[in-house]
């Protein structure tokens, strides 16, 4: 289908997809079997701009916004899921500077992050705080001397972690007030009391590195505090609003990549002397497959097209976009690992390694069950609304 | 100081097919590139510009179409780009070529390298280069595996040679032809790209060089082109297996054998 996408992102489409042909494409399977982060690729990201198509203008970036970003995802994504990641949640690290920075702090950490000289994290994820973000223990303790904070606690399974270089954590600064007495934090590589736990050994996404984050009375600058105290829950929520169109491209770009896979496959293979694209069963599953993919990305661009328009509550459709999108990931996946067969499950072809891969987009920045949740929450708010 | 990477568009040879009556490539339908081996070229004068701030100039002869390839160059890195182009140039060959190529070059001024690659993916003559250095009366340096050092007022490089290398330093202007060990080409960038979309790249022609109908183009070539064909495939070897004694003997009694037919 075709988007009528401008100019600029038709360019960046191009020289994402070249960048995935040819540098990312012959280095996946190792960096999957391997566990190793892609530094190298980052670097080749860097120098092509693609870490500046989400920073503004003025802070060294094209201001390009979350369709751009979605589009470079996805066409990333097509060719590796992991190293995807690697690059999308520099966008979702530095989403906190960018809503809800001050000039100060834009100024400081964007142009960093726009030359890809740093790369970002996020840190939410706690052992016994997922879904339920609000249960986060990792306390902020303002020292009344100078304005700084001193950070104790551990974020679990935080991408990046370990790579980046500029953390946007989020921790309590005031117990008594539960979800309003959590503030955000920037947090440099380095900061004494800062360090890294275990790296996780994972299903899928594999040359992205997961990661613990601990802080051991890390003190943290009062120029370093996103917002006011008490806004860090918020600016968690908005920042996952604006990344998880992100997530939904990268399950497009998942599924797209699978896809393309199994046509080629199918086009190829010969059973019962004849070639098995020719049999009706492969072929509507491959019709299913393509409309799948076509109606996932629809929306996922729709719901960028419309954050990047100005839009004021996007919640729902954020949620809707990347709840599709990745359910239709895990079964375009699971379908083309059926039309390659017993290939299919074998290591020698992606598809399988693209199953793997796929399955992430359900679970992070807020499980398939919580984004239906959201869906749901604003549904009924908009229908108590309009009975007013 | 500035660099020129002199380059040129080609038909992409995984489908290229020869016209034998007309002694020419067949070029319909068949994408043009930038030739493969100039992409070493313009890294390797995009590397000295970052080292050194010397602009790099995107150079070409051809028709209005490469004006592409220069915005390719131009997203990659080059700083400027040039188009040399007019009906006059058509049907040139090496020499014609060069020569027009380094008239450029002088009215360019203040050139201190011309680079280009080992040859070109649809002539394969890797002529014009050296040509180029000819036409311009520079020392050259061609199967360049390695520039190890760009000075103010010379250049040191590594040539791969069959069986070696030699290395050699040479003043400068000179010109370079370079091989594909020397980097590897970066990608083009998002802002190289919106540049080269928005470059005007001028055109120049017979007149803009000064130059006469009679030296260049097809006129100008000394050359022509008789005969292109494809050569017979040679047929496959054969492969034996057993015993080193027992192989070498077989070896032995066909060489000897091929020597007095019997
Ligand atoms: C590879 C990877 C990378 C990650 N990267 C980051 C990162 O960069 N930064 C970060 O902060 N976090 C990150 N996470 C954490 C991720 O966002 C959480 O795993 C996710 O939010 C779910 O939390 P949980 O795993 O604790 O599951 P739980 O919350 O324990 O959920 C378990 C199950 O219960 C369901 N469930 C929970 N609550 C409800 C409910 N109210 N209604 C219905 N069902 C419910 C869930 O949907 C799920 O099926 C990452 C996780 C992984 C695996």
């Amino acid at each position: 289908m075709d988007y009528y996408l401008s100019e600029e992102l038709r360019e960046i489409r191009d020289l994402c997809a070249q960048i995935a042909d040819e540098v990312v494409r012959p280095a996946r399977e190792d960096l999957d079997r391997e566990n190793r982060f892609p530094t190298e690729i980052m670097r080749v990201f860097a120098e092509s701009d693609l870490f500046r198509i989400y920073i503004p203008e003025e802070h060294d970036g094209l201001g390009l916004g979350v369709l751009a970003l979605c589009v470079a995802t996805e066409e990333i994504s097509k060719v590796c899921g992991g190293v995807a990641v690697c690059y999308a949640a520099n966008a979702l690290g530095a989403m906190p500077i960018l809503l809800s920075g001050n000039e100060e702090q834009k100024k400081r950490y964007l142009p960093l992050l726009a030359s890809g000289e740093k790369l970002a994290a996020f840190g939410l994820t706690e052992p016994d705080a997922g879904s339920d973000a609000g249960a986060i223990k990792t306390m902020a303790i303002r020292d009344e001397k100078d304005g700084s904070y001193v950070l104790n606690g551990t974020k679990q399974w935080i991408t990046n972690g370990g790579e980046a270089g500029i953390y946007t954590v989020i921790a309590v600064t005031d117990p008594s007030r539960g979800t309003r007495g959590a503030s955000a934090f920037i947090v440099e590589d380095g900061t004494p009391g800062f360090s890294y736990g275990k790296k996780e050994d994972k299903m899928g996404i594999r040359a992205s590195a997961t990661r613990e984050l601990v802080f051991e009375d890390c003190r943290v600058p009062a120029e370093n505090l996103i917002g006011k105290e008490g806004m860090g829950f918020i600016i968690a929520m908005k920042t996952l609003d604006h990344s998880r169109p992100g997530v939904a491209a990268q399950a497009v770009g998942i599924a797209q990549g699978a896809l393309d896979e199994a046509l080629r496959y199918a086009s190829q293979r010969k059973q019962f002397g004849q070639r098995i694209d020719s049999f009706q069963g492969i072929q509507f599953m491959l019709a299913d497959m393509a409309t799948q993919v076509e109606a996932a990305r629809a929306l996922a661009y729709s719901a960028a097209r419309m954050i990047d328009a100005g839009a004021r509550r996007f919640e729902k459709e954020s949620a809707m976009a990347k709840v599709f999108a990745s359910d239709v990931a895990m079964r375009v996946t699971t379908d083309a690992v059926q039309i390659l067969g017993g290939y299919g499950y074998m290591r020698e072809y992606p598809v399988e390694k693209m199953m793997r891969d796929a399955k992430i987009t359900q679970i992070y920045e807020g499980t398939n069950q919580i984004q239906r949740s959201v869906i749901a929450t604003a549904l009924i708010r908009e229908t108590a609304a309009r009975g007013r | 100081m500035r660099i020129v990477v002199a380059m040129k568009q080609v038909p992409d040879t995984t489908d290229v097919r020869i016209d034998e009556e007309r002694g020419t490539l067949v070029r319909e339908g068949v994408p043009a590139i930038m030739n493969p081996f100039d992409a070493y070229a313009l890294e390797e004068g995009l590397r000295w510009r970052d080292a050194l701030g010397w602009p790099v100039i995107a150079l070409t002869m051809g028709p209005p179409q490469a004006m592409e390839m220069l915005r390719e160059a131009v997203s990659i890195g080059a700083d400027e780009a040039l188009l040399l182009s007019d009906r006059a140039f058509a049907g040139a060959d090496t020499w014609a070529t060069a020569h027009t190529i380094a008239s450029a070059v002088e009215k360019l001024g203040d050139v201190a390298m011309v680079l280009t690659g080992k040859q070109a993916i649809d002539g394969d003559t890797a002529q014009t280069g050296p040509g180029i250095a000819a036409a311009l009366d520079w020392p050259q340096l061609t199967f360049v595996g390695r520039v190890s050092e760009v000075a103010g007022d010379h250049v040191t490089v590594e040539r791969y040679v069959e069986g070696g290398c030699e290395v050699l330093r040479c003043p400068l202007p000179a010109l370079l032809t370079i091989l594909k060990d020397a980097n590897v080409p970066r990608m083009p960038s998002i802002r190289g790209k919106m540049k080269a979309r928005k470059m005007e790249i001028p055109v120049w022609g017979l007149e803009e060089l000064g130059l006469e109908e009679g030296e260049v183009g097809l006129e100008g070539s000394p050359t022509r082109v008789v005969r292109i064909r494809t050569p017979e495939m040679r047929g496959g070897g054969e492969i034996h297996e057993g015993e080193p004694e027992e192989l070498a003997r077989l070896l032995a009694d066909r060489l000897l054998g091929e020597r007095e037919p019997s």
